[in-house]
C-alpha cells in the first residue's frame, strides 16, 4: 500500500488554505477592473476605448485606457504618485542602511567573542517580537521628546523646526529592518568556514581584501535575501509609518488607509493590484536567489 | 637563504582558554628544527598539538610564549600575508565562488604580478598538478582529489620557501589517498621546497618524511628519520603508537654502553645483549619492547638461546600476513608472519593450543624507560 495516499481530508484542508490565502487577492485584483464606481459588487469589466469617460450613473461604460480605466485615473492623482514615492525613498534608503549595518552586525557577533554577546543577540529579537504598535509609540515618544528638547534649546522656528517627515519615519525603518538582515546574514554566516579567510590571507591578501574578495561574495546570497526580504517590509510598513510620518511622508499605505476612510474606489484596487506585482516580484526574486545560493553544481 | 633552517620553533607554548574557562596548553614548550629541502612531518593523535603548530608557523596563531622563525627571522606577531609560507588547507578551503583559474590566480593577483605573468604561472601551476583544462570549472565540480590538486597548485604557484600542508589527504579514500601521496613526495622532490606535513596516519609520514616529530599531549616525544622513529623509538610512548610493539616488564641486571642484560620474571629469563634506548642506569625497572613481525615461530625441535614455548590462542589471516596470538609462560605474545607461501592448506595454519617454539633475537628488541 502507499503510504502516501492523499486523503480527502488533506485535499479539503488545502484547498481551505490556498482559498482562503488567495481568494482575498484574486478578488482583490478583479475589482481593479471593476465596470462600477461602487465597490461593493462587481458590474463586470469596462467593455470598451473611447476619446472621453462615459459614465450611466455609477457605472463606467468606455474610457480613453477601456479595462485599465482606474489605473489610468491612478496614474492622474498626484497624491498616489507622491505617496508612492515617499515609499520608495523611504524603502530604499533605509534598506540600504539597515542592510550594511545588519551585515556588519551579523559579521561582528559570528566573528568575536565580548562580554554583551548574548545581550546582543537577544536584543535582535526583540524588536521582531514587540508588538509593532508598542515600537510605534515609543519611536514617537522618542523622537517628540529629543525633537522637543532640541527646538526649545536651540529656539528653532518655523521650517527650521525638526518635526516627523521621510527622515524620521526612515530612521524607525531602519531600527525594525536591521534585525531582519542580522538574523538572516548570521543564518549564512554560521555555515561559513574561516578557513577560507585564513586561506585568502595565507595567499597574500589583507583583511580587507579578504573580505571584499572572499568572504563578502560568499555571503552575498545571504545579504541580498536580507535587503530584500527589509525591503519588502518597509514597503508594507503601516503601524510604525502611521506614528512617526508628518506632512509630506504619507507613504502608500498610510494613503490607502486614508481613501479608505472617505470612499472606496476602484483606485484602491489599482493600487494595490500595482502594488502586489511589485512585492511578488520581490519575493521571485529572493526565492530564486535563495535557490541559487543551495543548488549544488552538478558535475559533468 | 638566509638560514640552515626553513622553519625553527623555539620554545614554542600556545595557551587556550576552554569555554569552562580552563587554560590549557595546546603546544607546549616544542623546539624543532626544519632544515631546507626537507619533507617534515608532525605526527599524533588528534589534540596532540601539530595543527596548532602548524598554524604557528602560518601565522594563524601567535605563540603565548616563545618564538616561530621563518628562513632565520623571528616571526613575532607578522600576519599570514606577509610570511613566505603557503597552506593546503585540510579542507582545501577552495574559494567555491571562484573558477579553478581564478583561484590559483588569486595569491599571484595579490602580489600585484602583471596578467601576463599570472597567465604564464597558473599554467604551469596546473600543469604540474595535471589539470590543465580544468581552469574555467568550479571547485564544486571537480573530484576530491582534482581539488585537492587544486589547493597544492595555489598554494605552489606563489613559490613559498616553505609549503605547510594539514591532513591534505585525509578526506580522499585509501588507494587515492597512496596515489597522492607518492606524487606530493615527487613534487616535493622536483621543487626542493620545504614541506611540513601534518598527519595523524603513521603509514603516511613513514612514507613520505625524511624526518617525522612524533607529538602528544603539545609535546614532541620523538624526532627522527622514519627508520630511526620506527627501529629505535626512544621512549615507550613511540614504539606503542608507531607500530606495534610487545611489552615486557623487567629489571637491568649489567648495562654496557649501547646494550643491556635484563631479567624478566615472566619469562623467568635472564636476556643478554639487548640494544637499550639512553639514560638507563643499573637496577632500573624497564620494558622491554618487541615488534611482533620480528618475533619468528620456529622449528619444534630447535633448541638454544632464545627459545621459548608458548601455545596459540587465536590466529587471524588478514591476506598478506597472519597474525598469531602466543601465550608464552603467561605472557601474551602477538607475532606477525608474512605469508610467503599460499595457505589455501588448512594444514599450514596455527590452531588454537598447537605448541610451538618462538625464536627472541635480543638485537631485535629494544629496552626502554618504564613511562
Amino acid at each position: 500500500m502507499n503510504p502516501h495516499r492523499r486523503s480527502p481530508l488533506i485535499l479539503a484542508a488545502t484547498t481551505l488554505v490556498y482559498f482562503f490565502l488567495y481568494a482575498p487577492i484574486v478578488i482583490l485584483v478583479l475589482y481593479s477592473f471593476n465596470a462600477s464606481r461602487a465597490n461593493i459588487k462587481f458590474e463586470g469589466f469596462i467593455p470598451s476605448f473611447s476619446e472621453r469617460v462615459v459614465m450611466d450613473g455609477s457605472t463606467v461604460k468606455s474610457s480613453p485606457c477601456g479595462p485599465f480605466h482606474w489605473f489610468c485615473e491612478l496614474s492622474k492623482n498626484d497624491d498616489v504618485i507622491e505617496a508612492a514615492g515617499n515609499t520608495l525613498t523611504i524603502a530604499f534608503t533605509a534598506t540600504i542602511i539597515a542592510t550594511i549595518i545588519g551585515t556588519m552586525a551579523a559579521i561582528a557577533m559570528q566573528r568575536y567573542d565580548f562580554k554583551l554577546k548574548p545581550f546582543s543577540q537577544i536584543s535582535l529579537y526583540i524588536p521582531i517580537v514587540i508588538p509593532e504598535i508598542v515600537m510605534g509609540i515609543g519611536i514617537l515618544t522618542l523622537f517628540s521628546q529629543f525633537f522637543g528638547w532640541v527646538n526649545a534649546t536651540f529656539g528653532l522656528t518655523g521650517d527650521a523646526r525638526l518635526s516627523l517627515g521621510i527622515a524620521t519615519v526612515t530612521v524607525s525603518h531602519i531600527a525594525f529592518m536591521v534585525p531582519f538582515v542580522t538574523l538572516v546574514v548570521q543564518a549564512r554566516l554560521q555555515g561559513f568556514d574561516k578557513s577560507f579567510e585564513e586561506a585568502a590571507m595565507d595567499l597574500g591578501a589583507n583583511e580587507w581584501t579578504t573580505f571584499r574578495r572572499v568572504t563578502f561574495p560568499m555571503i552575498l546570497p545571504g545579504v541580498l535575501s536580507g535587503a530584500l526580504l527589509a525591503f519588502t517590509l518597509s514597503l508594507d510598513d503601516f503601524v510604525i509609518t502611521f506614528f512617526t510620518n508628518g506632512p509630506g511622508s504619507t507613504t502608500l499605505p498610510i494613503y490607502v488607509y486614508g481613501l479608505l476612510r472617505r470612499i472606496i474606489t476602484p483606485q484602491v484596487n489599482a493600487l494595490s493590484t500595482v502594488w502586489i506585482l511589485i512585492v511578488f516580484m520581490a519575493v521571485l526574486l529572493l526565492q530564486w536567489l535563495q535557490s541559487r545560493e543551495e543548488k549544488p553544481v552538478r558535475a559533468k | 637563504m638566509a638560514s640552515e633552517f626553513a622553519v625553527e620553533l623555539r620554545d614554542v607554548v600556545k595557551r587556550f582558554i576552554t569555554p569552562e574557562g580552563n587554560e590549557i596548553a595546546a603546544v607546549d614548550h616544542v623546539t624543532m628544527q626544519i632544515k631546507n629541502g626537507e619533507f617534515f612531518s608532525m605526527l599524533g593523535s588528534s589534540g596532540c598539538g601539530k595543527t596548532t603548530s602548524l598554524r604557528m608557523i602560518a601565522g594563524f596563531e601567535w605563540p603565548s610564549e616563545g618564538e616561530v622563525y621563518i628562513e632565520g627571522r623571528a616571526m613575532g606577531h607578522t600576519p599570514p600575508y606577509q610570511r613566505k609560507v603557503n597552506t593546503v588547507f585540510q579542507n582545501y578551503a577552495l574559494f567555491q565562488h571562484m573558477t579553478v583559474y581564478q583561484n590559483v590566480a588569486f595569491g599571484l593577483e595579490m602580489e600585484g604580478a602583471s596578467p601576463d605573468e599570472i597567465k604564464k604561472r597558473v599554467a604551469r601551476a596546473l600543469e604540474m598538478v595535471q589539470l590543465t583544462g580544468m581552469e574555467r570549472r568550479r571547485p564544486r565540480q571537480l573530484s576530491g582529489g582534482q581539488q585537492q590538486r587544486v589547493a597544492v597548485a595555489r598554494a605552489l604557484v606563489k613559490t613559498p620557501d616553505v609549503l605547510l600542508l594539514d591532513e591534505p589527504l585525509g578526506a580522499l579514500d585509501l588507494k587515492l589517498r597512496k596515489e597522492m601521496q607518492l606524487e606530493l613526495k615527487a613534487l616535493q622532490q622536483q621543487l626542493g621546497i620545504t614541506f611540513i606535513y601534518v598527519t595523524h596516519d603513521q603509514e603516511e609520514a613513514l612514507t613520505m618524511s625524511d624526518r617525522i616529530a612524533v607529538m602528544s599531549n603539545g609535546q614532541v616525544r620523538q624526532m627522527g628519520t622514519p627508520v630511526e622513529i620506527y627501529e629505535r623509538p626512544t621512549n615507550k610512548f613511540v614504539a606503542d603508537f608507531i607500530g606495534e610493539s610487545n611489552f615486557l616488564e623487567g629489571r637491568i641486571k649489567s648495562i654496557s654502553a649501547k646494550e643491556a642484560s635484563v631479567f624478566i620474571p615472566a619469562l623467568n629469563t635472564e636476556v643478554k645483549g639487548m640494544p637499550m634506548s639512553q639514560g638507563l642506569v643499573n637496577g632500573e625497572e624497564v620494558v622491554v619492547s618487541i615488534r611482533p613481525e620480528k618475533v619468528r615461530i620456529a622449528e619444534k625441535a630447535a633448541r638454544g638461546e632464545g627459545l621459548f614455548k608458548g601455545r596459540v590462542l587465536t590466529s587471524v589471516y588478514i591476506g598478506s600476513d597472519t597474525h598469531v596470538y602466543l601465550d608464552v609462560r603467561g605472557v601474551r605474545i602477538k607475532v606477525m608472519e608474512q605469508n610467503r607461501i599460499s595457505r589455501l592448506d588448512p594444514s599450514s595454519f596455527y590452531v588454537k593450543d598447537q605448541e610451538v617454539t618462538i625464536l627472541l633475537m635480543p638485537e631485535n628488541t629494544l629496552v626502554l624507560k618504564k613511562d
